[in-house]
């Protein structure tokens, strides 16, 4: 190893370390016997089975899984088509369809929330509710979603469109059978970047819920501004365990692979 | 310039899309395809991000009255003139310092770890990167939260600094500059990283040996070749730090404490507890005419250098 290659990997050792250690510190205190979170007092497993008991976190658990479920469908549907559509086809307004699309992407969150705080409430006179929320999360998912499927459209080859057409494929059929799948694993990843974007949200949503329509996220906020709760941990390692255990599956299963589609891939039969 | 250049200045477009095939047929198709396609999302985009944006302007342009609604009778710059009054311009100068300082820090400490992972990742590059994007995938809150037990006077690394003896008595941590500025750029780190890598990851590394070929120092192959070769990965990392720093309260407002104040913070005290909604939507309008511009630029001078 040369000297600089060495310094380099003590520097990258440093910051893998500061990346992970709120996050072992977080699961450390989940098994913390103490109801003030910051001591360490011994070793329990109380708060998970209390977790369950907590009516106010899984009413909060269950209306941020609604919103992302309709958050990630619609923004998906939207947001694919949008992408293919930019990736696929010259038409007037592209230009500024680009620009519109880049925006959301562009404007702090904060400015996303009052506004639609304001839209909702100045036009319609509405003050928070689970379909407020999801109409924003949609709103910023869109934009992700719509590149994503944009970068893996623009990477695809239109003769195999039009090789199906050539085989007497409708347009329809073309699309359905051909380009549809092409783009599948572009929809997939757009899609789970809706969820984990829409899940994790804080800043839009608290702008746009209402008594009753509290997000994980927002009972989350309350309780480390008003009291803290060792469950407040426990939640977080679930949360944690899950997210790393789905991220490592993908990757075993060769998600992240990089791969182009084009006829020259395409040629082995499909199954 | 060609409008088709504008519109796609990164990704290269070797076949021509659909819609040149010179058929009627196809030209019908594409226009219907378009209208399928492509509508739908930009109506949403419309309806729910430009005409709200367009009402912020317009809200910030009115007063409110003594319940705390709207009222839109006499507009007026008011609010602009109350928003750069001398009192108020800390809040802006924080917004801004902390998001300079986070940037600066991201790119400082993610060019060299992009780096790393680009030329001695080998197979585990991917691997390397999930980790580097995990943390993001597990929620901003829980882990500035998290930073709040580590921080604490009585927390954790005041704990581990005392059983070694280093202190006597606990370092105020929590409630600082200093905290506020390490949870913004660990919370944005990641974002730093990605894009970074990618452009370095591109960079054919014969052009630096072919540097070193012609007598260039280590340092002047960097300094000369990678470095000016990889500055849109460095732009494009100091966007997607900066502007969610500039509009972040959560970092501030858990890691600062009551005494910090910044323009994001501001906003959502005024449409919170505060609700003077005219006075926010126009500090929010300056924020995003600040965010927009240094976008603007940010992007200009990506776009000289990928066509220098």
């Amino acid at each position: 190893m040369s000297p600089r290659n060495r310094w380099l990997s003590g520097f990258a050792v440093v910051i893998y370390a500061f990346l992970f250690a709120p996050i072992v510190v977080l699961i450390v205190f989940s098994f913390n016997d103490s109801r003030r979170t910051f001591v360490w007092r011994g070793f329990t497993l109380n708060w998970y089975p209390t977790l369950f008991e907590n009516a106010g976190l899984i009413d909060a658990l269950r209306t941020t899984l609604v919103v992302a479920a309709v958050a990630v469908v619609v923004s998906t549907i939207l947001g694919s088509l949008l992408g293919l559509g930019l990736a696929r086809l010259r038409f007037r307004g592209r230009g500024a369809t680009e620009t519109l699309l880049l925006l959301p992407m562009v404007t702090p969150e904060i400015l996303m929330g009052i506004s639609l705080l304001i839209f909702f409430f100045q036009l319609f006179g509405a003050i928070g509710s689970i379909g407020q929320i999801s109409l924003a999360h949609i709103t910023f998912c869109i934009s992700y979603v719509a590149v994503t499927v944009r970068a893996r459209a623009a990477g695809m080859d239109p003769k195999l469109e039009e090789a199906a057409r050539d085989l007497g494929a409708s347009a329809g059929g073309a699309f359905r059978y051909v380009t549809i799948p092409m783009i599948l694993p572009a929809i997939v990843a757009g899609a789970m970047l809706a969820f984990a974007l829409s899940f994790d949200d804080l800043v839009v949503t608290q702008f746009n819920y209402g008594v009753g329509s509290e997000t994980l996220p927002i009972f989350i906020y309350s309780s480390i501004k008003f009291g803290v709760s060792p469950q407040i941990n426990a939640i977080s390692t679930i949360i944690v365990a899950v997210v790393s255990i789905a991220l490592l599956v993908a990757w075993r299963l060769g998600a992240f692979r990089q791969e182009r589609p084009s006829l020259a891939v395409e040629d082995a039969p499909a199954t | 310039m060609a409008s088709t250049a504008a519109a796609r200045p990164l990704t290269a477009d070797p076949e021509p899309p659909l819609a040149v095939h010179r058929s009627l047929r196809n030209r019908i198709s594409a226009r219907l395809g378009a209208v399928l396609l492509v509508a739908p999302g930009v109506i949403w985009l419309i309806v729910f991000f430009l005409v709200p944006l367009g009402i912020i302007f317009v809200v910030s342009l009115g007063t409110k009255d003594a319940a705390g609604h709207v009222v839109l009778d006499r507009l007026g710059l008011q609010n602009y003139a109350q928003a750069t009054r001398p009192e108020y311009l800390p809040a802006f100068a924080n917004s801004l310092r902390y998001a300079l300082i986070t940037t600066i820090l991201s790119i400082g400490l993610g060019y060299p770890i992009a780096y790393w992972i680009s030329r001695y990742g080998g197979q585990r590059k991917i691997l390397l990167l999930i980790l580097v994007m995990l943390p993001f995938w597990t929620s901003y809150l829980i882990r500035t939260y998290a930073w709040m037990i580590i921080l604490r006077d009585n927390g954790v690394l005041n704990g581990i600094l005392r059983s070694i003896g280093l202190i006597d008595e606990p370092l105020i941590l929590l409630n600082t500059d200093l905290s506020v500025i390490l949870g913004m750029t660990y919370g944005f780190l990641p974002f730093a990283i990605l894009p970074l890598f990618v452009s370095i990851d591109r960079l054919d590394p014969n052009l630096v040996q072919a540097a070193r070929d012609l007598y260039a120092s280590g340092r002047g192959a960097f300094l000369h070749v990678t470095l000016p070769l990889t500055m849109p990965g460095v732009i494009a990392a100091a966007l997607l730090t900066f502007i969610p720093a500039i509009g972040d309260y959560v970092t501030p407002d858990l890691l600062g404490g009551a005494q910090t104040t910044t323009a994001a913070k501001l906003i959502q005290v005024l449409f919170t507890s505060g609700r003077d909604w005219p006075y926010g939507s126009a500090l929010g309008f300056i924020l995003m005419i600040a965010t927009l511009g240094g976008t603007l630029l940010a992007l200009r001078s990506l776009r000289r250098e990928t066509f220098a």
